[in-house]
């Protein structure tokens, strides 16, 4: 069994508890862990990006899909949290993008797999061309009693959820009890992560206020490139890694350029995720896996 | 409170003063300030930069920006000022500054506006 360091972020307790374990045994320190279910998060592909910033650019989503794949016990599901590719002012080529990206993910050994957009895949057309290939922009759908919604905060260029959409989380909201576990998926941070990087969504806020009644609310995102792990209130929010390229700490340094490529440790901070649930999704523990094995 | 005036209230706190209005293209591109009136300073935002992308300005000085998008409805974020403008092309966007101290006041386009929106930024450099 492979040694493996966790996060376990209580949403019960309303903090973060950091600790250490064996990833697939059913246990974490202080007391028994009811493994019920876990799925995968993958983020930030940006098929057709091209660039020193990762020299294998057309082969590291392949090694992702075959890492997952390699897992002992596959997922139940498997989620992408946007920019499936990256941006192109061409509508036919971004449309190739997404086919290229579409069939490369194919070969996951996974029964569901969900995507989202990310503002490369959608700001441009406002999810025209995603939309053709993967459905609606938001969604929800209910997994072992944990109600997951799909926030779209791309598909306007300006970062913004929209009037519209948030009163359809409204509406859904309305209808859930609120000790009820949620779980929000989106792209971008709801939160003024970094807004002088543009790591933020304009009117997150009000779609954190909705949330704010639930006892037990979970987000995972991505856009920036790297773990981070925030709460609002009793709200976690847990951005994740990319598989194309890195990027510096919010506000670490002058611009958001990506970390150069180091080729003594190739496919250095990409990666993918388990997200396991525990306690019914009241509470996850998040293990962050590497492309590619050392 | 409107927005304009609590982003000005936020703005003064933040040791600026600031407005911000726009103007149809009609407006004198070029108009000059009243002798007691705020210097005008031209900015230009095109994918992917604005131009000029640092401007100096004096603490305790007036000024007006008046920025013109060539090419897209770029954002201007100034998230220090918790101000923010959409840049419509054919419009000139006003923005009146009054540093009170000397510092750096970063801003961002906050529309993605293509590859190469991530390197769309520039500051105010206040000095003494």
């Amino acid at each position: 069994m492979q040694r493996r360091d966790f996060l376990s972020l209580s949403a019960l307790g309303g903090g973060a508890v950091f600790a250490s374990g064996l990833a697939g045994c059913a246990s974490a320190p202080g007391g028994a862990v009811q493994d019920d279910f876990y799925f995968v998060q993958l983020s930030d592909v940006h098929w057709g990006f091209q660039g020193p910033p990762n020299p294998d650019a057309s082969g590291t989503l392949r090694k992702a899909v075959a890492a997952v794949n390699a897992l002992d016990k596959p997922p139940e599901f498997v989620v992408f949290t946007g920019d499936l590719t990256h941006t192109t002012d061409d509508p036919v080529e971004r449309r190739r993008r997404l086919a290229e990206f579409k069939s490369i993910v194919a070969d996951l050994k996974v029964k569901t797999v969900r995507f989202m957009p990310g503002e490369h895949d959608a700001s441009l057309d406002r999810g025209a061309a995603y939309r053709e290939f993967f459905g609606e922009t938001h969604y929800t759908f209910d997994h072992k009693g944990v109600h997951f919604i799909a926030i779209d905060n791309v598909s306007d260029p300006g970062a913004k959820i929209g009037d519209e959409q948030l009163a359809w989380l409204h509406d859904d909201l309305a209808k859930r009890d609120q000790t009820a576990p949620v779980v929000v998926l989106t792209h971008r941070p709801l939160f003024d992560l970094a807004p002088q990087w543009d790591w933020a969504t304009r009117d997150g806020a009000q779609a954190v206020a909705l949330l704010m009644p639930f006892q037990n609310v979970t987000v995972f995102y991505g856009h920036i490139h790297q773990e981070h792990h925030q709460m609002t209130g009793h709200i976690a929010h847990h951005s994740a890694k990319s598989l194309i390229f890195a990027l510096p700490a919010p506000n670490s340094q002058p611009q958001r350029t990506p970390l150069p490529w180091d080729p003594a440790q190739p496919y250095k901070g990409l990666g993918f995720r388990e997200i396991d649930s525990e306690r019914a999704g009241r509470s996850f523990v998040i293990t962050e896996l590497p492309v590619v094995r050392a | 409170m409107t927005a304009q005036r609590l982003a000005r209230r936020r703005a003064l706190r933040a040791g600026f003063a600031a407005a911000a209005g726009v103007a149809a293209l009609r407006a004198p591109a070029l108009a000059q300030p009243a002798a007691s009136g705020p210097r005008v300073i031209q900015m230009v935002a095109h994918r992917f930069a604005y131009e000029p992308p640092v401007i100096a300005l004096k603490a305790g000085e007036r000024v007006v920006v008046e920025i013109r998008s060539l090419d897209f409805v770029h954002g201007m974020n100034i998230p220090a000022l918790k101000m923010r403008f959409d840049l419509v092309p054919g419009r000139i966007t006003k923005v009146e500054l009054q540093p009170t101290q000397s510092g750096e006041i970063e801003f961002v386009c906050d529309n993605f506006c293509g590859d190469g929106h991530e390197q769309m930024h520039g500051k105010f450099v206040v000095s003494a």
